[in-house]
């Protein structure tokens, strides 16, 4: 994308210089304030708390202070079945929760050793929920993001094509938000009649309102000027902080877990991965932009060469039977029984397994005894470190800046906090 | 390929300080004597065959049985070269502490933060080692295999015959 901004003249990320120097000659006299900005606070799309110390309206240094959102995800697994997670998992980065199942059931076939044997209609399905889930989780970001900086249009807009996503997801797995739609070994049921035409068409639409958000924004005056070089994460930054996702791209990282370890059937997509140039807020809004695009060049190829065949792994240990056998046959109904109650039995060891979630690398770290449960599921979510990174960021800017680089950073509570 | 990182690893250090490696599942590991964690850490990002300068994750787990009950379990990747690995050093139960990495990759923080918050192992030389998902008045280490799931510690006092 061209940028008329020079990342060699920022204009006003050092503290002390740029557009205060006036101020500065006059002498004003300034004292070092307190403010503290959340838990609650309506440009803050998460629950997270900033104490600040602020002078005039810089900010000289600030404590993120996380938490608020922590409902013992981890603890809660120890306890729960290999399957029972899966609703767990919904409830981290809810605005992509088919990613997060993606994330958690390739971690469990990792360790079982299955990998290889999920079909491979079960391995596009995959693919395909999990694009349309990392479509929402952008259009959630941007339209907020735009949302909290007065550009209310837009938001209904990307809010609206999220809406047509999530039905298609809805029409798949039941649920709007919650899905829950992966097992370990597939997905719960095949798609429905008729649904890859009506997501070419849903697809369609939303890029209709994704030029109509992009006339709005990209070039918008006002909308430039609080993106552009504000905010700015220093490549050199990335690595160390373990920055990923679009904003570790937008840093120029470039690292996309899909093309550089890929998983499920990702090496055979044609799909390019953004990579930015200043790392400011801009940049992360315009990979999250490119990402969408690319996402939807994965769904049509996805669709174009989803194959026939069955949509969960053959292995009465592992899948549950279809009803029809649980309901007139007596293997059927043991096999049923034992999944439910003991659990799938996952080998002892440990693995830890990664794919590109919403927000960057989305690791699971799992600890088997060889029993039903999992004696330890450790999530490595990429809204952690993202957000860590903002103690380094925010100093520097104004208070009005924090709206804008906390969006684009895109926190979400439920992942962040567990 | 992937073995490099141990092979330099063993070749680096003694027996004393890299304990044990392996490979599993597709994951290379080694385990490391505390003493000599930020050696090995260091020496793993620093190195031009390993390069492992991308911090990935830090976590704990529990192993109640074992004598050094507690792993600290870190994961590194190689921007460069792609490859990564996973580290575990075994602390004491009784008085839980290693040396931070924060001086090595400042992502650390937070997630020694998270470490010591669920499991009370201490990061010596953290430059701020609080609690960062609990509050503070919380006691106890949540993911410690003997807290119970059920105990319940709300900071808003009830009043009687309200549930």
């Amino acid at each position: 994308m061209e940028r008329s901004f020079n990342p060699e003249t920022p204009r006003r990320v050092v503290f002390g210089e740029a557009d205060v120097t006036d101020y500065d000659q006059q002498d004003l006299p300034t004292e070092v304030m307190p403010l503290r900005m959340g838990p609650s606070h309506p440009a803050m799309h998460g629950t997270v708390r900033m104490v600040m110390d602020v002078e005039g309206e810089k900010i000289k240094n600030v404590d993120i202070q996380i938490g608020y959102l922590h409902r013992c995800f981890e603890k809660e697994c120890e306890y729960a079945t290999w399957t029972q997670v899966f609703p767990y998992t919904d409830r981290l980065n809810y605005v992509s929760p088919m990613l997060n199942n993606v994330g958690y059931a390739l971690a469990v076939e990792k360790l079982m050793g299955i990998a290889d044997r999920v079909p491979e209609r079960a391995q596009f399905i995959r693919v395909i929920v999990g694009e349309i889930s990392r479509i929402t989780d952008h259009l959630t970001c941007l339209a907020a993001g735009a949302m909290e900086l007065g550009a209310f249009t837009v938001f209904f807009y990307l809010i609206k094509a999220r809406e047509w996503l999530w039905e298609l997801l809805e029409e798949v797995s039941g649920a709007r938000l919650t899905h829950s739609y992966l097992r370990i070994g597939g997905v719960v049921r095949d798609l429905p009649d008729g649904w890859c035409p009506r997501l070419l068409d849903v697809l369609g639409k939303t890029r209709e309102a994704m030029a109509d958000a992009d006339k709005l924004l990209t070039q918008n005056k006002i909308f430039r000027g609080r993106m552009d070089g504000i905010g700015i994460i220093a490549k050199a930054d990335a690595a160390g902080w373990g920055l990923t996702g679009p904003v570790g791209r937008s840093t120029g990282l470039d690292y996309d877990v899909r093309k550089d370890h890929p998983y499920l059937v990702y090496e055979r997509f044609d799909f390019e991965v953004p990579v930015g140039s200043v790392g400011d807020n801009f940049d992360r809004y315009a990979c999250r932009l490119e990402e969408i695009k690319q996402s939807m060049r994965i769904l049509e190829q996805a669709i174009a060469k989803l194959p026939a065949g069955p949509f969960i792994i053959a292995d009465a240990r592992i899948a549950l039977p279809p009803k029809s056998e649980t309901y007139n046959t007596i293997e059927g109904m043991i096999s049923h029984f034992k999944v439910i109650m003991d659990g799938i039995h996952v080998p002892a060891g440990e693995v830890y397994s990664f794919t590109e979630g919403g927000n960057g690398e989305l690791g699971f770290y799992l600890v088997s005894d060889g029993t039903g449960r999992p004696i330890r599921c450790r999530v490595r979510p990429p809204c952690f470190a993202n957000t860590a990174i903002l103690s380094k960021t925010l100093p520097g800017l104004f208070i009005a800046d924090v709206v804008p680089t906390f969006g684009m950073i895109n926190m979400i509570g439920g992942e962040c906090d567990r | 390929m992937a073995n490099v990182i141990l092979e330099r690893l063993k070749a680096k250090f003694n027996a004393g300080e890299i304990l044990e490696t392996g490979s599993s599942h597709g994951d290379e590991w080694a385990r490391v004597e505390a003493s000599a964690w930020t050696a090995v850490a260091t020496f793993l990002r620093d190195d031009p065959d390993t390069l492992l300068d991308m911090f990935v994750d830090l976590t704990c787990v529990d192993r109640v049985d074992r004598k050094l009950r507690f792993d600290v379990v870190l994961h590194l990747r190689s921007v460069a070269k792609k490859h990564r690995v996973r580290l575990y050093a075994g602390v004491d139960g009784e008085a839980p502490e290693i040396a931070s990495l924060v001086p090595l990759w400042p992502g650390a923080n937070w997630f020694e933060r998270e470490a010591f918050d669920m499991f009370g192992v201490r990061f010596a030389n953290h430059p701020d080692l609080r609690r960062i998902l609990m509050y503070p008045e919380f006691i106890g280490y949540p993911l410690r295999k003997d807290y119970p799931k059920e105990k319940r510690q709300p900071l808003v006092r009830r009043l009687p015959g309200s549930v």
